[in-house]
């Protein structure tokens, strides 16, 4: 037992334990971590699943600005409960353009990972501008003032280009319309042929809030829309090795 | 001071260390400690082989129970829908008129349709299905598109004023903005609101019914119908009852004339299975409202 007896030596040196703590942290570390990037059945492709158009990026860092995520999670877990409540339970390949990810582990308000489509544009302004107009039991803030805050799509392009930095595939032809495809996006009159054909036909126009300025409602509901709408169900086949 | 050590303190083997004349037993750690310290060892290996567990240079050991996340949950979804899927059948295989009076569909309906309501249908209407301002009162006898069971059923299926729905078989009517597009004079509009009002409460401005009466059978009669009892083809709604989904207010009144309103739902055929649609469609039919199909309320 001559080896068993050698942790005196640890012990009673404290670099030594330091330096031999911080070995098999990083040990476990590296195994339980590093696999989850080269694995094939923790890596899933999905087709539907694409970047977010200007303008709901841009709705996204509002969601973000005003902290919608302390109450509401983005992250379907694979339970019946949540499944019957939310709709299928979402996919890792759903959020992997998002930077942060909105998931979470707690939630005041309901889970938003698929909210897209579920609710009228109309019941949404409705909602943010007095949420207990339409949800009386409701505990959420008003955000009405979003209506008053028009946007443009002036530096947009920026956004998007420290998105691509960090593994977004915002092309350069995404880059250079961006502030084109901004504005076309909440305007139904306009020329959005470019916008559907850089983003496909899950980038909805429309004039989101309903008044003629393009406001931070805009932005906001438009992103709200496209929540969970991306990847087709109808044709999806789950893996269950994943 | 110096108490002498006992024997049984002498036989103990002490650490070796010593601090200010303070020395540490060796003492071995009590075996029940030790042995569950063993036990968690061993059950924790046991435990990767059962379940996926090793990384290795593609993909992870799958482990010998076969367990997936994704097969459990699909499995426990497939056990409730084989459970229910008896009623189900029943419910979309019987006439839509018959469900609310076979009692054992009734119940099944009621409940099933229940959930799916408060799921999906109460933010909007409700969790009592009394609605709110622009989204319609389910309990009550009026209704824009019809309240029978095959127009309930009709309603939820394909939705209102939305483009989502493949059949493309969503209610649609659009009402002119008829101060926006500059149909009508400002106070032509005052005139029909004032009219419009006069039908079931109090006008605004009295002196200006008669006028508003002309405005109504020039613009607004075509849909409205000539009593301003509304049209269920169309979705006109009833302007001679005192119920208002965009409000009663003489300015919600005008904003409805001058720049129109647009309600939206959703179609449900592609969120919801036929059962589970049939099944709100008789929950909201028995919710106060519901009509009988049309045929027998003629005879």
């Amino acid at each position: 037992m001559a080896l068993l007896d050698k942790h005196k030596i640890l012990e009673t040196n404290a670099t030594l334990l330091l330096v031999g703590s911080f070995l098999v942290v990083t040990i476990g570390g590296i195994v339980e971590i590093a696999p989850l990037f080269y694995l094939d059945n923790t890596i899933e492709d999905v087709e539907g699943v694409r970047p977010y158009s200007p303008l709901e990026l841009t709705g996204r860092d509002i969601y973000i600005r005003e902290g919608c995520y302390v109450c509401h999670s983005q992250m379907i877990r694979p339970m019946r409960d949540e499944v019957e409540r939310y709709g299928h339970y979402s996919l890792a390949a759903e959020s992997k353009y998002d930077h942060p990810f909105q998931w979470g582990s707690k939630r005041t308000g309901p889970d938003l990972a698929r909210v897209g489509g579920r609710y009228s544009d109309e019941w949404h302004v409705d909602h943010l501008i007095d949420p207990q107009s339409v949800v009386p039991e409701s505990v959420m803030p008003s955000y009405g003032f979003l209506l008053d805050r028009p946007i443009e799509g002036e530096h947009v392009g920026e956004l998007m280009a420290t998105h691509r930095m960090v593994g977004v595939p915002y092309t350069d032809e995404m880059l250079e319309a961006a502030a084109a495809d901004f504005a076309a996006q909440a305007d139904p009159d306009s020329d959005y042929d470019g916008l559907i054909e850089r983003y496909g036909d899950s980038a909805q126009v429309r004039n989101f809030d309903g008044q003629p300025e393009l406001t931070e409602m805009d932005a906001l509901v438009a992103y709200l829309q496209v929540l969970g709408t991306m990847v087709d169900f109808s044709t999806f086949q789950p893996d269950e090795s994943r | 001071m110096s108490k002498k050590p006992t024997k049984l303190e002498k036989d103990i083997p002490t650490t070796g260390h010593s601090w200010d004349g303070i020395q540490e037993y060796d003492n071995p750690m009590p075996r029940w400690w030790l042995w569950t310290f063993y036990a968690t060892i061993v059950w924790g290996i046991g435990y990767t082989i059962a379940y996926p567990a090793w990384p290795l240079v593609k993909g992870a050991t799958e482990g010998v129970l076969g367990y997936s996340t994704r097969a459990e949950v699909q499995a426990e979804i497939d056990s409730f829908d084989a459970a229910n899927e008896g009623m189900r059948q029943k419910l979309v295989a019987a006439d839509l008129n018959e469900i609310n009076s076979d009692p054992e569909l009734a119940s099944f309906a009621q409940n099933a349709g229940g959930a799916v309501f408060r799921t999906w249908c109460a933010q909007c209407h409700g969790s009592g299905a009394a609605g709110a301002k622009g989204y319609p009162n389910l309990l009550d006898d009026d209704w824009l598109w019809g309240g029978d069971m095959e127009a309930i059923h009709f309603t939820i299926t394909h939705g209102i004023r939305n483009e989502d729905d493949p059949e493309g078989e969503a209610r649609y009517s659009e009402m002119p903005r008829f101060g926006t597009d500059e149909l009508l004079e400002s106070e032509e509009i005052d005139q029909v609101v004032n009219y419009v009002m006069s039908l079931s409460g109090e006008p605004q401005d009295a002196s200006m019914v008669e006028a508003g009466q002309v405005v109504f059978e020039d613009n607004c009669a075509a849909c409205h119908g000539d009593n301003a009892q509304g049209d269920r083809e169309q979705g006109a709604p009833n302007l001679s009852d005192a119920i208002w989904l965009y409000g009663g207010d003489y300015a919600d009144v005008r904003e409805s004339v001058y720049n129109a309103r647009f309600g939206v739902m959703p179609n449900w055929n592609t969120r919801l299975s036929e059962a589970e649609i049939r099944a709100v469609a008789a929950y909201v039919h028995t919710r106060g409202g519901g009509e009988e199909p049309a045929e027998e309320a003629s005879e």
